[in-house]
């Protein structure tokens, strides 16, 4: 077992390494074997009470007549095309884009497309986890393949039967057509013959080019809408099986607490209440912690035991932490460099000193929660030498090897069934409600439990994206040039030896590569809260602080915030050379350019409006945005439009891109607004009351523009989130010559206003 | 045993907890499961169902409250061979779902409102839909799916 620990940095050091891994060598084999394999280790679903919408988990072994080349589809002698989708569904859509690739090789009409969520099986698969906006570049090869190497086969099968060179055969919607002679068959009548056919290697199949695409780009509805609208069991929470116990499970309220004493006798006699104990758990914040158990024979049984549940917490070796603290000393540290330095070039001393205009600012931003709507839940079944689990998680994978370990299972016998998840944005990377599932399951003796988190659990039990802190010194020369840029980051640490997750700063990161005369550097404060990865993470906190601060040294120079980013980044090239990750200047000044003239930068607003614009570049995605607001007397702002600008490469499907990206400005303004206060080590808030999510009539009109560049597509998950709290912020101060440089942003500034 | 009217059908069940809200019941007992849990405490609508064609919050309506009354859930909105409703429709032909968890609730209070309001202006909208939160951001969607149904009302659709 693991030594105990409060913090998941390691845990998501590993799973951020393993999702952006960018695949080369290790590659799926998508032999015929391995459709095998898929039958077994799915082949338990069929205990539930009532089935799922479609056709359960697993795939089943292929029928007779059917074709199925690789693990990933099969072809009906119907005609019907059934494409596995091997990615956690999330809400970012993945269900449907990764079978949108598979099809668009194949050269499928969509509509005898049917899809189903694949077995976990990563030996089958490859990397089943949903993280870092990775998926689509990450399996962008993959899956092509697989769609080429059917449609390859196909069109062999079809030169057999009709005694013509391959060459001479094109497909489109599900044919083969022979040109010459006009014939065309489809797909499904050559599901035999294909069948009997060796499969080709990799390295011959040719795959489409741009101008060869009927699917990409165009609007596609996501493969569970039916199923969505009429209330069909869809997720984690839904399910039941024959026999299965309702759980809750409360830990100390600050990380770390253990259970003294509880009153367990005394729920036990609750009605409805079928046991209760205490866990002692694994004392690592990414498995179990220690905690009460309750199980009763239905969810509100188990919810009103837990409202009656009195325990004693040990918090002899619990978080304290304090976020007031926390902000005091980071205002003392501001006015100091850095104790560590993250990255340095030229002679920033030097060049500041020398700087015809000097700016300084200090900005921060509290501790948000991920706070996705369906709250954490699993159901798990341990059956003494296995353990079926069903749960909506981002990283199936790691249920397997937690769980495995942590119950003495061989890895073969956890079986993970992968559920829609009701949104992620990072918090299901870490799978802690499915290793409580697990231990308790185990503890009471091997029933299936299904374990129900409830809002305040959930909200007090986040892996958090951390608050953290900038000082700014920036220096323009006579011409308004950047001429030195110096951040002092002040973060939080839990080992003392490196930043928690989502609070770090890479060398890399967006502006400082760009700066001739850059210092950046660190300190770090010690901290127990548990942190973790935050939709975009250290982006959409520092997108905030560094696009609004160039505003501000923009402004002093008396330049043009879009030009002033544009001779930032200078001419065109890739700020890592042959990284096709990385930062591409043309690109960014792209997506800017396109952003100044839909917002028709420059034009005279009404009174009382602002426009402001940022651009950012994370997860590989270039994006830049403006948003024009007006601000009242009493300084109410109300965000009228934001305009989006991406390039991502070419879009898989444009209507779940559109919907990101609609999602992630409406996300960027709810976040922009909102905070947690830490003090003992508890987080103040418990549910919405106290955590207002931005509600339907904050909505701005959002415009969205991408630039369908000839890259390897990318991630859209992310990437569109950092900008628009600058953007915002930046449009404030052109409304109002008020500077935000703390979140949550309108009550700060209401609180101005009255001051 | 209580007796509860649920789209349309009578169902018995076991009301030794009357206080048990009309949520978990639905979920637990009647496997009604479209209907969902997300606060439990009224502030997000990602439970609502109709009481008498009223949207209402079953997280906060005890099983005693909810005997005698017609209770519609998601479940209950498409006719019985299948036939979506013009706010299903409208939310599948728009795509407007992104996780899709707080949707049963916003076509719940979508529904409500169409039937009280056939041509509601985006104002309205604002004031129906207000205690129905999505964090995924759908929110610009729901806006014109419910334009669309509207639409598709007025020529005859059914809301
Ligand atoms: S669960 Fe009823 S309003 Fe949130
Ligand atoms: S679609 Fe995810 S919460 Fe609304």
């Amino acid at each position: 077992m693991n030594a105990v620990s409060f913090s998941a940095d390691a845990y998501f050091a590993e799973v951020m390494r393993e999702v952006e891994a960018i695949p080369t060598t290790r590659r799926t084999t998508l032999s015929r074997r391995s459709i095998l394999k898929i039958g077994v280790a799915g082949g338990a679903g069929l205990v539930l009470a009532f089935q799922l919408s479609g056709k359960a988990f697993a795939a089943s072994a292929p029928v007779k007549g059917e074709f199925a080349p690789n693990a990933f589809l099969r072809v009906a002698p119907s005609g019907r095309i059934l494409i596995y989708s091997k990615g956690p569904e999330i809400g970012q859509g993945i269900k449907t884009a990764f079978p949108l690739i598979i099809a668009e090789e194949l050269d499928a009409a969509w509509s005898d497309v049917d899809i189903e969520q694949a077995p976990i099986n990563p030996a089958v698969f490859g990397s089943q986890s949903a993280g870092g906006s990775r998926s689509i570049p990450n399996s962008w090869n993959q899956l092509r393949q697989a769609g080429a190497t059917a449609r390859a086969m196909l069109v062999s099968a079809a030169a057999r039967e009709w005694r013509v060179p391959a060459s001479e055969i094109t497909t489109q919607d599900s044919q083969v057509i022979h040109q010459a002679s006009g014939r065309k068959l489809g797909y499904g009548a050559l599901a035999v013959k294909a069948s009997a056919l060796p499969v080709p290697d990799g390295k011959t199949l040719k795959l489409k080019t741009r101008d060869q695409y009927r699917l990409f780009g165009k609007h596609f509805g996501g493969a569970d809408n039916a199923e969505i609208v009429t209330g069909k069991p869809l997720f984690g929470i839904d399910l039941k099986v024959p026999g299965m116990v309702y759980a809750t499970f409360t830990k100390c309220p600050a990380v770390g607490g253990k259970v003294a004493s509880a009153n367990l006798d005394y729920l036990k006699s609750l009605p409805g209440v079928k046991d209760a104990f205490v866990v002692e758990g694994t004392g690592v914040v990414s498995e179990v912690m220690p905690g009460v158990a309750i199980l009763a024979d239905s969810t509100w049984a188990s919810f009103r035991a837990k409202s009656a549940l009195q325990v004693k917490w040990d918090e002899t070796n619990a978080s304290k932490d304090s976020w007031s603290e926390s902000t005091k000393k980071a205002r003392e540290l501001a006015s100091k460099v850095g104790e560590q330095e993250i990255t340095k070039s030229g002679d920033f001393d030097a060049a500041y000193k020398g700087a015809v205009k000097k700016v300084e600012a200090f900005y921060s931003y509290p501790f948000v929660s991920h706070a996705t709507m369906e709250p954490q839940n699993c159901l798990a079944h341990f059956k003494g030498d296995s353990v079926e689990i069903w749960a909506g998680t981002q990283t199936p994978e790691r249920i397997i090897t937690v769980t495995a370990k942590m119950l003495g299972l061989p890895e073969n016998q956890v079986t993970v069934h992968q559920m829609r998840a009701g949104g992620g944005f990072g918090r299901r990377l870490v799978n802690d409600y499915a290793a409580e599932a697990a231990a308790i399951s185990k503890q009471a003796g091997g029933i299936p439990v299904k374990l129900t988190w409830t809002r305040e659990d959930d909200m007090m039990h986040d892996f958090y994206r951390p608050g953290g802190f900038h000082s700014f010194k920036a220096g323009v020369d006579a011409a308004g040039k950047l001429v030195a840029l110096s951040d002092h980051f002040i973060t939080f640490s839990s080992d003392g030896k490196g930043p928690v997750a989502g609070g770090n700063i890479p060398k890399e990161e967006f502006p400082f590569p760009l700066i001739e005369n850059g210092l950046l550097t660190q300190t770090m404060m010690p901290l127990k809260t548990p942190c973790g990865a935050w939709r975009a993470p250290r982006s959409s906190t520092c997108a905030f602080a560094f696009q609004s601060f160039l505003n501000e040294v923009a402004t002093a120079a008396g330049r043009d915030h879009v030009e002033f980013l544009l001779e930032l980044m200078g001419e065109p090239r890739w700020l890592v050379p042959d990284n096709q990750g990385s930062l591409n200047t043309g690109r960014a000044a792209g997506v800017i350019k396109l952003a100044a003239e839909k917002a028709g930068w420059g034009r005279t607003l009404p009174k009382g409006h602002g426009l402001g614009v940022a651009f950012y570049f994370s997860h590989a995605g270039h994006f830049a945005e403006t948003a024009e607001v007006s601000v009242d007397a009493q300084n109410k702002v109300t965000v009228h439009k934001v305009i989006v600008v991406g390039d991502i490469g070419p879009i898989i499907n444009m209507s779940s891109a559109e919907n990101q990206a609609q999602g992630a400005v409406i996300d960027g303004i709810s976040t922009m607004n909102l905070e947690l206060s830490i003090e003992k080590g508890r987080i103040g808030e418990g549910n919405f009351d106290e955590y207002p999510l931005m509600r339907i009539t904050g909505t701005p009109q959002v415009e969205t523009h991408f630039i369908q560049s000839d890259f390897t597509p990318t991630g859209l998950g992310e990437p569109a989130l950092p900008p628009v709290a600058p953007a915002v912020a930046n449009a404030v101060f052109a409304a109002t010559g008020q500077r935000i440089r703390s979140m949550p942003f309108f009550k700060n500034l209401a609180n101005q206003a009255q001051a | 045993m209580i007796t509860l009217t649920v789209n349309g059908k009578p169902v018995e069940v076991d009301d030794s907890d009357p206080s048990m809200p009309l949520l978990w019941v639905l979920r637990d007992t009647l496997d009604l499961v479209g209907t969902k849990y997300g606060c439990g405490v009224g502030q997000c609508g990602a439970c609502t169902v109709h009481i008498n064609n009223v949207p209402m919050r079953s997280c906060s309506m005890p099983l005693s409250a909810a005997a005698g009354q017609q209770i519609t859930t998601i479940e209950g909105l498409a006719k019985a061979d299948g036939t979506l409703a013009a706010v299903q429709k409208a939310w599948v032909a728009l795509d407007v779902a992104q996780c899709g968890y707080c949707q049963s609730g916003q076509i719940m209070s979508a529904t409500a409102l169409l039937r009280a309001n056939p041509k509601p202006s985006d104002e309205d909208i604002n004031t129906a839909m207000y205690g129905n939160l999505c964090r995924c951001g759908t929110y610009i969607r729901i806006k014109a799916a419910i334009h669309a149904a509207a639409d598709d009302i007025a020529k005859g659709g059914v809301a």
